[in-house]
């Protein structure tokens, strides 16, 4: 059976390291670096805004930019989705004396929860597994929240530089020096258009890769310092839609089973989640891992089907949908965690290092957890008679978060995710033991595959999926409307795909992909088909790097303009 | 030579529009942007400015925040921002936003005023020309092409018929298409810098009008009411059965598109 | 109601859309019309037979070129003799610039992007679409004299036989509005427009085929006097250049009319084509979602109805 990893993309991540190459004169000089405006980058970027504002002999010597946050979406907020349901318990940390949970843009605490295992045509309500446990967590719009930390970044003199994206890693003598940011008005074939702006070497003293999932520098830094945990990371893939109702919900939902299959040999992880956003509006996302081997498995497609279920029509029959996105979740958990989360002037924050508590479904309080630590061993290290280039300079980011109560929870669940490879009973029966036992069953590590490693099947799953009425169920093209994309047509593929492939693999992506970004293209023989890409549709999930190909972030500015996902 | 961009925040294309159906007014409280032809507009004052000297100013009406919106086109290269942000302007119509702007416009002493001949949001697509006669400056409209010599400013406007090319001297006013020229993207060092640049923001008072001259108060049209709009009258559809062609053409002729 | 009716004329005919508007203000009341510039007084009685009651005519040479600026003089300084309650303009580059200048000039109302007008009570009221059309605006005014821009094509020109005298129009040229002057003026080239300025567009997406096919709706483009316009795939595919492409990333056009050859009708491509004033299509898949949108839906092979289609406008002439 055909599977996607034999057929990789011309692409390494080698190509995403490099020197400074601007003449000294022109390179932009700031203190602190940070790469992703997310919760991670912006909760690091606060940190460092608050400590520096207490010790302003140290601002100063960080000259006129202190810290600076590099965000490839229109603005801070643009690229961010999520579910979500969030621990707050970092983010009153991190606004600890300053803010308190009720200037945060929330919609409160989470009021009540279910969780159902679904069939087609029932429901059956069990009691939340003791990961999925809610209460006292907050829901709340990861764009909007984006919005926010930047707004309170920026009231602390840090630079958020919107439609930037960070191409290459620069990396001199052994050490991170800062990134190189990505060139804007370029043509198809990579010739500059008469608006060219080419990209900017931008140094620090350290810089901080705070990606989030699919990170291209995060992957290029932990192949270039061998960082590589021991399980290979893997992903899934979430969409979720949001809905003006005309009736309030007033608890969280969870479901389980249907529309996935629960036998192995599919390899179909995930379900769904139906939260609350205030009075008047709904979040509803379908997550799948992306191990999935049924050619036709589209999550896109999934959320639609679930939302044909009674328990789903209940609550959004009569509304309208104002949202729509899609985004990649990172899964390893614990094993796939990078070995080591600093080098040589450079530290790793949040999803994009692998910090996401899976069974919990959390990762976003990791991200500002992280973040915090990271500033506070990244302000250490600029404290006068330091150089944060120094080999073990930044390791204090190392012990922090070992010592954290978030590595703790990741190794309590260390296996729980690769339970799941035997099916969804075995897997939900092994997890109940390693529950019980704090993770110390089985006594062993359990390891992971990549999910493009898995061999494709065909099932016919696809004719199940409901026909789009543009009204209740949506088709893949005007979703992407609805995520606000307006990526420029005539700008380079930044999408790395192989150029021919297996025809099942190529119909994978076609299905995989939720923004219609592949579609099988000419039979070259043999079985072979070319792929036919259509990169301006592409919403940023990065789905492709997971099953097998390699998405690098497009012109800044591009993808979608996400506000209330 | 100093030079003005009459520049507006409107809804992100993006966001789910509505009209607020209290107010009347469209919902403005969601993502904003810079309207996408004030970017043409301000790419021609920066090619001029980079051909003649002199500084950029932009001129706002709009609520504080709409500062932000701004600074994308400080980004580019504009030297300076006055926006007029005033609760009792909000709700201006034609007669009381041209009489803000041009207030405004007063305070800047610009020899030559820019506007983007498009507005996103359905407002202001013919502010340039009510601006214009307050100001009793020459105006040239949807130009295409523009040069700037000796003291005048010469003009190619797209029209129904085809091009005119309209001269006239210093200052005046210019409306823009986005056909004029393709906005710059703005460099990194750009983008760090915008907000550092000044950002001025002054009430309706500042500007010397009467609070009654603005908002509603100072307005001559009213919205009265909202409905839904009427469909598309009847829409046909028909099976090719060899005739489809002849049906298109008569279908075209009772339509006197032909 | 009283109203002056701006009438552009071009090539020596008064134009359709101010002609329609005569007739609409003559239904609503007494309605004058004002022809400004060369050979106003030739054409002007023409207006008699759509509705006009007067037309108020000059040719002063400062009306001579197309431009804005004496023509607010020339209607401000009517408005002032005549005491009219309204001014209606239909919309073009010239008269939007006239609107609202005059706007200014009297510091009177303007509602612009009407698609309607109508009497209540006595009261004019204007409709306006807004949000891409998905809501109609009723607009008025809170004093004369109510100006009203209104879209091209609102209102059909209805013959009702009439006779209007023709006045000359007296009126003083302000200082402002002698500053700008026509330097040259060129004409629409005969290549055929370009797809923001074309009457008629003739568009091709995937349904086509194969890039050949374009050759297709060039024909059909030629005998209609139109354009031919892309969709976002068959520009990607590289059948057809960037240029024309119409939709979210590319060009937003608003023909008279639209023919959509083998384009399903994604949301990215309505976006740029929705605003056409009508809209045909044609289509082998019938669950092509442009048939919810489109004016004549055809189900059927572009192939075969194309070139027919081409042959019967050209034998129209």
């Amino acid at each position: 059976m055909a599977r996607p990893i034999d057929f990789p993309p011309d692409f390494a991540p080698a190509d995403a390291i490099g020197v400074p190459t601007d003449p000294p004169e022109e390179r932009i000089e700031v203190g602190v670096l940070i790469v992703g405006g997310g919760p991670g980058g912006l909760a690091c970027a606060i940190r460092l805004g608050q400590l520096l504002e207490e010790h302003p002999e140290v601002r100063e010597r960080l000259g006129e930019v202190p810290v600076a946050v590099l965000e490839k979406g229109k603005q801070a907020g643009s690229h961010l989705l999520s579910g979500a349901v969030v621990d707050p318990g970092p983010l009153r940390e991190l606004f600890r004396g300053r803010l308190t949970t009720a200037d945060l843009p929330t919609y409160g605490e989470v009021p009540g929860e279910a969780v159902y295992v679904l069939t087609r045509r029932s429901a059956f309500r069990i009691p939340p597994p003791p990961t999925m446990r809610n209460h006292g967590n907050v829901i709340l719009s990861l764009s909007a929240l984006g919005r926010f930390l930047a707004e309170q970044a920026e009231g602390l003199g840090v630079a958020v530089l919107p439609e930037t994206t960070a191409s290459r890693l620069l990396v001199q003598h052994g050490r991170v020096a800062g990134v190189r940011t990505g060139d804007r008005g370029r043509g198809r074939d990579g010739e500059p258009l008469p608006t060219f702006e080419p990209g900017s070497d931008v140094l620090a003293g350290v810089t901080v890769l705070a990606e989030g999932t699919q990170g291209l520098l995060t992957s290029a830094a932990i192949d270039h310092f061998g960082l590589q945990g021991e399980n290979p990371q893997i992903w899934a893939l979430g969409v979720k839609e949001v809905w003006r109702v005309p009736r309030p919900l007033r608890r969280i939902v969870h479901t389980m089973g249907w529309p996935l299959r629960a036998a192995a040999a599919y390899g179909e992880f995930g379900g769904s989640f139906i939260y609350p956003m205030g009075e008047e509006l709904v979040s509803i996302g379908f997550v799948a891992g992306l191990e999935a081997r049924d050619v036709e498995l589209s999550v896109h497609d999934l959320l639609q089907e679930l939302k044909t279920h009674r328990l789903v029509w209940k609550i959004l029959n009569g509304g309208e949908r104002v949202a729509w996105g899609a985004k990649t979740i990172t899964e390893g958990g614990y094993y796939s965690l990078p070995r080591r989360f600093s080098a040589p002037g450079l530290l790793l924050v949040g999803e994009g290092a692998g910090l996401v508590n899976v069974p919990r479904l959390k990762g976003v309080h990791y991200a500002i957890e992280s973040g915090r630590l990271a500033a506070e061993a990244a302000f250490r290290a600029l404290q006068r008679g330091e150089v944060p280039s120094r080999v073990g300079a930044l390791g204090s980011y190392d012990e922090a978060l070992r010592r954290s109560r978030l590595w703790r929870e990741l190794y309590e669940v260390r296996n729980m995710r690769q339970a799941f490879d035997r099916g969804f009973f075995v897997g939900g029966a092994l997890a109940s033991a390693m529950t019980a036992t704090k993770g110390r069953f089985p006594g062993r590590r359990l390891p992971t595959h990549p999910n493009a490693a898995a061999p494709l099947l065909k099932t016919g799953r696809a004719a199940r999926y409901p026909a789009p009425d543009g009204k209740y169920i949506f088709d893949k093209l005007s979703s992407v409307f609805a995520s606000g994309n307006r990526t420029r047509d005539d700008q380079p593929n930044h999408l790395k795909v192989a150029a021919r492939v297996r025809r099942p693999v190529a119909e994978a992506w076609a299905w995989m992909c939720p923004a219609n970004v592949y579609e099988v293209g000419a039979d070259l023989g043999d079985g072979m088909v070319s792929v036919q890409v259509t990169p301006s549709n592409c919403v940023q999930c990065g789905a492709i790097t997971a099953k097998g190909g390699r998405f690098t972030p497009p012109e800044g500015g591009s993808g979608p303009e996400y506000t209330l996902t | 030579m100093k030079i003005a961009v009459c520049v507006k925040q409107v809804p992100d294309a993006t966001v789910h529009k509505r009209i607020d159906p209290e107010t009347k007014r469209l919902d403005r409280s969601g993502e904003a942007t810079l309207n996408p032809t004030d970017l043409n507009a301000v790419e021609e004052a920066l090619r001029v400015k980079e051909a003649h000297g002199g500084e950029v100013v932009l001129v706002s009406m709009g609520p504080e925040r709409a500062l932000e919106s701004l600074r994308k086109a400080l980004a580019m290269g504009a030297d300076r921002a006055l926006l007029v942000a005033d609760e009792t302007a909000a709700g201006s119509d034609l007669v009381a936003t041209s009489r803000v702007l041009a207030a405004a416009l007063e305070r800047v002493e610009a020899d030559l005023v820019f506007f983007g001949q498009a507005s996103s949001d359905g407002d202001g697509s013919v502010l340039w020309a009510a601006v214009a006669d307050r100001l009793r400056r020459p105006l040239i409209s949807q130009v295409a092409a523009l040069t700037v010599e000796g003291g005048s400013v010469r003009g190619k406007r797209q029209t129904e018929h085809g091009y005119d090319v309209i001269a006239a001297p210093l200052p005046a006013v210019v409306a823009v298409s986005d056909a004029i020229n393709e906005p710059r993207y703005p460099s990194l060092k750009g983008i760090m810098g915008a907000k550092a640049k000044p950002q001025e923001t002054v009430s309706v008072a500042d500007l010397g009008l009467p609070a009654e001259a603005v908002g509603e108060a100072g307005s001559r049209t009213v919205v009265l009411a909202l409905g839904p709009p009427p469909a598309r009258s009847g829409s046909v559809k028909i099976e090719d059965d060899g005739t489809a062609a002849e049906k298109i053409v008569a279908f075209l002729a009772e339509r006197r598109l032909l | 109601m009283k109203a002056l009716v701006f009438l552009e004329h071009h090539g020596g005919e008064l134009e359709r859309g101010s002609l329609g508007l005569l007739s609409k203000a003559a239904s609503l009341g007494e309605a004058e019309g004002v022809v400004l510039g060369p050979d106003a007084r030739a054409v002007a009685a023409r207006a008699g037979a759509f509705g006009a009651s007067r037309v108020w005519a000059s040719e002063h040479e400062a009306l001579a070129a197309p431009l804005p600026q004496p023509r607010v003089d020339a209607l401000a300084a009517l408005v002032e003799q005549t005491g009219a309650d309204a001014v209606l303009f239909a919309a073009s580059v010239l008269s939007a610039d006239v609107a609202a200048g005059l706007a200014a000039r009297l510091e009177a109302g303007l509602n612009w992007d009407l698609t309607d007008l109508l009497l209540a009570d006595g009261e004019l009221i204007g409709k306006r679409p807004a949000l891409g059309d998905t809501v109609l605006v009723d607009v008025g005014w809170k004093s004369a004299p109510r100006l009203a821009l209104v879209r091209s094509g609102s209102f059909d020109p209805v013959e009702s036989g009439g006779a209007a005298e023709v006045e000359e129009l007296a009126f003083e040229v302000s200082d402002l509005s002698t500053l700008a002057r026509l330097v040259e003026q060129t004409q629409e080239e005969a290549s055929g427009p370009s797809i923001e300025d074309a009457d008629v567009i003739v568009a091709g997406g995937r349904g086509l085929g194969s890039p050949e096919a374009f050759s297709l709706l060039e024909e059909l483009a030629a005998a209609l006097g139109g354009a031919v316009a892309a969709t976002r795939a068959v520009v990607d595919a590289g059948w057809y250049p960037y240029s024309t492409q119409v939709g979210q990333t590319g060009k937003t056009v608003s023909p008279k009319l639209y023919i959509a050859c083998g384009i399903s009708g994604a949301i990215q491509h309505k976006v740029g084509m929705q605003g056409a004033g009508t809209i045909v299509a044609i289509n082998k898949d019938p669950n092509a979602p442009i048939f919810d949108f489109c004016d004549l839906g055809v189900v059927g092979d572009l192939h075969q109805i194309v070139p027919k289609l081409t042959e019967l406008v050209r034998a129209r002439g």
